[in-house]
């Protein structure tokens, strides 16, 4: 008889926690460049290395490099770098309404911005993104106009969506953008069905599945995996590890499995892991996953690995559970200042004509706020229309909620 | 016109609007090749081709919110969920995202997708394989919810939903599924063959949505049923000689409260009957609008006759359900009041 121990549970911990000294030590990263690029066509198993490394394309010094250089021309990268910072600036703006009282409650994007931005560029008109709440750029790259945005976050009178919706969760078919649930990992497995509709139908637009690191233990992630890989489904099934869900760090979910993007390979699925501070490393992975979609090669799965500076949302505090400085030691910097060096660098760009585009920018937002103001905000000015909340339940206003509507006075 | 069993109007009624409509996919566990482990599904995937009919791994969630993302692409999905019991780890697919896809969105994206599930017991299911879970669905705004009781308002209405443009929970009592059933049963099923409802039109046709049907009209007192109860109900009448109206709901979601309260307001009684359990079962919702509309024509308190609040037993499943017996008891009672 084996005389055993006194069992005891392990319960994942952060490295550090409020008080201490960051250390990302154990963060290993891949030098910019060193990770190859294989063709589309390529077998899960045979790439099983890039769902434990990291693929990055600018090094310390802002040149591009390695076998993902080169998606994008000056032009582009300079589109990216304004919308990232367009990005930045309607987040400050909002946060800042927020604290004024003029919406309940906001969400913002800081240090994530060169994932939905950059995304956005590798995927094409009619293909339809299943978001979470953390990917607005896929609107501002997209040119959604800001004015909307804003109108749907002070739910006013013009707000698209009728004042129904908690702010930041737009919808817009005709930008690829499905309408946001609150309910984490729903839209995981949706996004596959869509694909799957696509590939029925025969034809050639993509969808895209949007999640954090933390909704990723969802059995809806799970179903989506199963989905995917059986039909071979156009699908980019994305997660963004920003190393956070609210207060609880990634390794909760992740458990003992490597990584995030490791969890695609039981499934057959290629995974990647790609630096997702850097905007020409997300655009030059997120064209390859979409051009394997595109040849019917099926689905990808990309591990974002990027760190969430802000708060959660405007009713989180982080510093009750991780280091104030945490941000400043995230090892892979910051993508506005990344892609901005980098331009530099190109000689396309320069430190006068950043400062005059956050000026540009700066004002463009204010514009757009003092646009959207003029209808209302959530307590003041232009309102939805209480008869709002009676329509578009159903197609057709069912007779039981016409006698409700008519109650209520409307 | 051919003589039908339910399996086959609900087949009928899938294969009406496959031709119809190419949009229209129908999938879910073993209902590809293998056609359904009831049958429902049988040479769909031989006469439409895989793409159009497929086998689906066991996942609920997967099968309700991929039929939510082909809807949202613009396909018609009519979708299986092999038994309702095993609706549960789908639940949050149909109540939190088809439900409110259109009225989030404003429109911008809609939902419609059929779920259909077996429901209710007389089959020696258990627990696990005799739930009506019904009223899970009815208190969520933004679904649709029938429930039919014979092979001609399956078909009928099974092809009204899937042309429907919302999302509509389609439970189809298994107890009925080869023929009526009066609730006695020590007496064997009479097929579908043998009963008028089992005429069914070989092509399209549909019964609107939100419409329920007098099955006996009389002047004593209404009985309000559904499904498999409208059955047991009409036998309750005959047995015990009451003059009553038996009213078939047959979507319980939208309501049609006009018949309700037609027949209420001429008989003055009325008694309702489900076999989902009695405590907040769809029955309160009855009892309730009744109350409503019709107290001053009331001559009785309003009574239900329901399962019990127990999970479905195995061995007892008889003295589960409301039978002729129970049924007949309450239309005495709200007689003598
Ligand atoms: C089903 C469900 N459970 C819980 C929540 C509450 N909640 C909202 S965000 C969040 C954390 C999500 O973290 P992660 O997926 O890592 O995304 P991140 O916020 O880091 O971008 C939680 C628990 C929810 N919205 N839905």
């Amino acid at each position: 008889m084996v005389d055993s121990a006194r069992l005891s549970l392990h319960v994942p911990e952060p490295a550090v926690r409020p008080g201490g000294q960051p250390d990302f030590s154990n963060v290993k990263i891949a030098k910019a460049g060193s990770v190859p690029r294989p063709g589309v066509d390529v077998a899960s198993e045979d790439i099983r290395d890039l769902a434990y490394s990291i693929i990055r394309v600018l090094n310390r010094d802002g040149e591009a490099v390695g076998p993902w250089a080169g998606s994008l021309s000056d032009e582009e990268l300079l589109t990216g770098l304004r919308n990232m910072m367009k990005l930045r600036a309607f987040d400050a703006r909002m946060l800042m309404a927020q604290r004024q009282g003029k919406t309940s409650f906001y969400m913002q994007h800081l240090g994530e911005e060169a994932v939905s931005c950059a995304f956005r560029k590798a995927l094409k008109k009619g293909d339809m993104n299943f978001p979470t709440y953390r990917q607005a750029g896929l609107l501002i790259a997209d040119d959604y106009p800001m004015v909307e945005m804003m109108n749907q976050i002070y739910s006013n009178e013009s707000d698209p969506l009728h004042g129904r919706q908690l702010p930041i969760m737009y919808s817009s078919k005709e930008h690829g953008f499905f309408t946001i649930s609150g309910n984490l990992a729903t839209q995981y497995v949706q996004a596959v069905g869509w694909a799957m509709a696509s590939a029925i139908k025969n034809d050639s637009r993509i969808a895209a599945a949007w999640i954090g690191d933390g909704s990723t233990a969802e059995s809806d992630f799970h179903s989506a995996l199963v989905f995917a890989s059986t039909y071979k489904a156009p699908v980019i099934l994305n997660i963004v590890n920003n190393q956070w869900a609210i207060s609880t760090f990634q390794g909760i979910a992740r458990g003992g499995s490597g990584t995030f993007a490791a969890r695609g390979l039981g499934f057959g699925i290629p995974a990647l892991r790609v630096d997702g501070n850097d905007y020409l490393a997300v655009h030059a992975v997120a064209r390859w996953a979409a051009e394997r979609a595109r040849r019917n090669l099926g689905p990808t799965l990309i591990e974002h690995v990027t760190y969430r500076v802000g708060a959660h949302s405007t009713s989180d505090d982080p510093s009750a559970y991780r280091p104030k400085t945490e941000s400043e030691a995230w090892p892979l910097g910051d993508p506005v200042l990344r892609l901005k060096k980098h331009l530099i660098v190109k000689g396309v760009w320069s430190e006068e004509r950043h400062v005059q585009a956050e000026a540009e920018i700066t004002d463009e937002v204010i514009e757009a706020q003092r646009q959207a103001e003029a209808h209302g905000t959530l307590h003041a000015g232009g309102k939805p229309s209480v008869r709002d909340i009676f329509e578009g339940v159903y197609a057709e206003m069912p007779a039981h909620i016409r006698r409700q509507r008519q109650k209520a006075g409307y | 016109m051919a003589r039908m069993t339910m399996i086959e109007a609900v087949r009928s009624a899938m294969d009406v609007s496959m031709a119809k409509d190419d949009n229209v996919v129908v999938f879910g566990e073993d209902v590809g090749y293998f056609g359904g482990v009831f049958r429902c599904t049988q040479g769909l995937q031989a006469k439409y081709g895989r793409t159009r009919c497929f086998d689906t791994p066991i996942s609920e969630s997967g099968i309700v919110g991929t039929a939510i993302g082909m809807a949202a692409y613009g396909l018609k999905p009519c979708v299986e969920i092999q038994f309702a019991d095993y609706m549960y780890p789908a639940y949050d697919q149909l109540t939190q995202e088809a439900a409110r896809i259109r009225y989030r969105s404003n429109g911008d994206f809609t939902c419609p997708i059929v779920v259909r599930m077996p429901t209710g017991g007389g089959i020696f299911g258990g627990q696990t394989h005799s739930q009506s879970p019904e009223a899970l669905f009815t208190h969520v705004c933004g679904l649709k919810v029938i429930v039919p009781s014979n092979p001609y308002d399956a078909k009928g209405l099974l092809i009204a939903a899937i042309e429907d443009p919302d999302p509509v929970m389609f439970l189809e009592p298994k107890r009925l599924y080869n023929g009526p059933f009066d609730g006695h049963h020590e007496r064997p099923v009479t097929p579908w063959s043998k009963h008028e409802l089992g005429e069914v039109p070989d092509g399209h046709y549909t019964i609107p949505i939100g419409k329920a049907e007098v099955r006996r009209v009389g002047s004593a007192v209404t009985v309000v049923a559904y499904g498999t109860m409208v059955h047991v109900a009409l036998a309750a009448a005959e047995d015990a000689g009451i003059d009553a109206e038996v009213i078939d709901l047959r979507s319980l979601l939208p309501l049609d409260l006009d018949t309700i309260v037609k027949s209420v307001a001429k008989t003055g009684r009325c008694v309702v009957v489900h076999e989902a359990t009695l405590t907040s079962g769809f029955g309160a919702e009855v009892v309730a609008l009744v109350q409503e509309h019709c107290f001053y024509h009331l001559e009785a308190p309003v009574v239900r006759v329901a399962g019990w609040d127990t999970p479905y037993p195995h061995a007892q499943e008889w003295d589960y359900f409301p039978g002729p017996g129970r049924v007949g008891r309450a239309l005495a009672e709200v007689m003598e009041a």
